[in-house]
């Protein structure tokens, strides 16, 4: 078992990133730590594309020198995955900060439970 | 190449398109844009339709014309043309009904960005219909997440940031389980297009070692996608969510938004990843069994809610329950009741979330089921409409519902595993007996004598009124079509099972 996690040290280190960034997301109050939480998750998934994608021995996909051969390279498509995930993801932790200024200005507090009070005592108005 | 082949891509194009521009226009001038592309989006939905069921074969659609392992693929069958179809005509009649309500709710500045959100979601929603790659549906799902959230908090009261902070929390959960769960079936298989990761993984799979880790990324996956679309018991976030939009975007997130997750991650089971290979794992069975939990306490939830917005959304918790103890039940007939129920789900609950508003605009601007009392005296049009949404729910022959229920209890029965049958029939009749206590307790409420202490007089208004055109047309387009679905189940379910003929 632990001969298994130590030869696949990088997919066990994806995966305990990705479980911390899940935890923090799901059970932390703060919402900035959710987001940070969120972000770890993501670089999670992304630890274990890249480390998926590389083959020891091999340089980075660009060509070089004029070698055209697939072998001397490693595998492109995991590297592209990564950049549209980072694409992804910046764009969700914009909304989710701009979402988080506006919940400030109205509650003055970032404690999601606190909020969760606050907007109970509020008219409802339909 | 036939023209028709680019439809498809036409239609997620077109929608990207739009967003922008929307952005550009004044809000009369971007509503109308709206239900203008809305109706082209229709058309050209029921072309690829018409034309699949006349050609008996679906067709593939290379991006760039790159070969199948290394490009992208859009693939239209029966049954992606369905399911688009149904999305567009129910974004139309949710745009055209809850225009009314969108003006209401919001600045008039801000009108055309909230059109503009729309048809970017819409781009997500046709392009989950249509792609035959798994990660493009990962994008997608993700350009959905961003866009239903934008839908919500146009309503700017603190209700709703507070239900969409916790709407994204929850579906940002969901996608980051999903996209781990894609990454491990890539990890595994190599392939990323739906059918080489099939057929990698039916090779893979001949070797028992290899189960529990194809097993561990299909439930990863699927509870991402469980997270989203509101099975139980990840329901809770519904009423908050559903309740506080305005009418169109509660219409739309209840009808489609948690449809088009539930029909990718079905399309994935089917496609990419192979029925036999599932049912090597215990995924179809907890799939059943959530399900039948979530039809029951779903029920149970909204027969204690305070308005009749929380009562419908619990409701859909209840309907999705539905569709995965049919995808659970791992049978053909299932799968096809499942597809059924997307359908006769959406039409229905959209006309509820739809008309329900309307009700509570002749109560005080109420929806508390108190106020409501009376209500389909003063405004009959939007009476009689809750009424058919309502029957069809609670599954009155006639109605779409009626037929969903038919056919899932067919597919149990032909399933042949007694213990299976009897439960399904059983929590088929708890959950239509609950579902006739809450709904029909609701029709009489707002059937019965105005409450005379109402401060505000009874002022009743026209079925037909110049500003309610919009309204009437989709109320009654959603009502014939939900009996229509109701008569000729049939030949819908002809339809469906000729799509999922193609779907191989």
């Amino acid at each position: 078992m632990i001969q298994h996690l130590l030869s696949n040290y990088e997919e066990a280190a994806a995966v305990i990133l990705f479980g911390i960034g899940f935890t923090t997301l799901l059970f932390h109050r703060n919402l900035i730590k959710k987001l940070i939480g969120m972000n770890i998750m993501d670089t999670g998934v992304f630890l274990l594309l890249a480390s998926m994608g590389y083959i020891r021995g091999r340089k980075a996909p660009i060509v070089e020198n004029g070698v055209t051969d697939p072998a001397a390279y490693i595998n492109p498509v995991p590297a592209g995955l990564v950049l549209t995930g980072i694409v992804v993801s910046v764009s969700v932790t914009a909304v989710m900060l701009a979402l988080t200024v506006r919940l400030y200005k109205r509650y003055h507090t970032l404690d999601l439970d606190e909020i969760y009070v606050l907007s109970k005592h509020e008219k409802e108005d339909r | 190449m036939n023209f028709i082949w680019n439809f498809p891509l036409f239609t997620v194009v077109l929608s990207l398109f739009s967003g922008p521009l929307c952005m550009m226009l004044k809000a009369k001038a971007a509503r109308n844009y709206t239900i203008a592309y809305e109706s082209v989006l229709t058309a050209m939905n029921a072309c690829v339709l018409g034309y699949t069921l006349k050609t008996g074969s679906s067709f593939t659609y290379p991006m760039g014309e790159f070969p199948a392992p290394w490009g992208n693929e859009i693939r239209a069958g029966s049954l992606e043309a369905l399911i688009a179809l149904l999305f567009s005509v129910v974004l139309l009649c949710s745009v055209t009904a809850g225009y009314h309500f969108i003006r209401k709710d919001m600045d008039e500045s801000k009108i055309n960005l909230y059109f503009s959100v729309l048809n970017l979601m819409t781009a997500a929603l046709m392009a989950m219909a249509w792609t035959n790659d798994v990660f493009t549906g990962y994008v997608f799902l993700e350009i959905m997440t961003l866009t239903s959230c934008g839908i919500l908090i146009v309503r700017e009261i603190g209700r709703t940031t507070l239900a969409a902070v916790r709407y994204m929390i929850l579906n940002l959960m969901g996608s980051g389980l999903f996209l781990m769960g894609i990454v491990l079936l890539y990890d595994i298989s190599g392939h990323l297009l739906m059918i080489p990761m099939r057929e990698s993984l039916t090779e893979i799979v001949r070797d028992p070692a290899a189960v529990p880790a194809i097993s561990m990324a299909i439930g990863i996956m699927t509870i991402g996608i469980s997270i989203k679309s509101g099975l139980f018991p990840f329901y809770f976030w519904m009423p908050d969510t559903y309740g506080w939009a305005t009418p169109t975007s509660g219409a739309v997130l209840s009808a489609l938004v948690s449809k088009s997750y539930i029909f990718l991650l079905f399309k994935i089971y089917y496609r990419a990843i192979g029925i036999h290979v599932i049912e090597k794992t215990p995924i179809f069975q907890i799939l059943f069994v959530l399900g039948i939990c979530g039809m029951v306490v779903g029920s149970i939830s909204a027969m204690h809610a305070s308005t009749v917005n929380r009562m419908i959304a619990f409701s859909s918790a209840a309907q999705i329950g539905y569709i995965y103890m049919g995808i659970g039940l791992g049978t053909v007939a299932g799968f096809a009741a499942a597809m059924f129920q997307i359908l006769a789900h959406a039409l229905t609950k959209s006309l509820l979330f739809l008309t329900a508003p309307y009700l509570a605009e002749v109560s005080g601007d109420s929806l508390k089921f108190h106020a409501l009392q009376g209500s389909a005296r003063r405004d009959p049009l939007a009476g009689t409409l809750f009424s058919v949404g309502a029957l069809s729910m609670v599954g009155i022959p006639v109605f779409a519902g009626f037929s969903a229920k038919l056919m899932f209890g067919q597919a149990a029965v032909l399933g042949g595993i007694h213990w299976r049958i009897l439960t399904v029939l059983a929590a088929l009749g708890v959950s239509s007996l609950l579902n006739a206590l809450y709904f029909i307790r609701t029709l009489i409420r707002i059937y019965s004598d105005p409450d005379q202490s109402m401060k505000e007089p009874a002022r009743k208004r026209p079925i037909l009124d110049k500003s309610r055109i919009g309204f009437f047309l989709a109320g009654e387009v959603l009502t014939l079509l939900n009996v229509f679905l109701g008569l000729f189940s049939w030949m819908i379910s002809d339809v469906i099972y000729k799509g999922l003929g193609m779907f191989l």
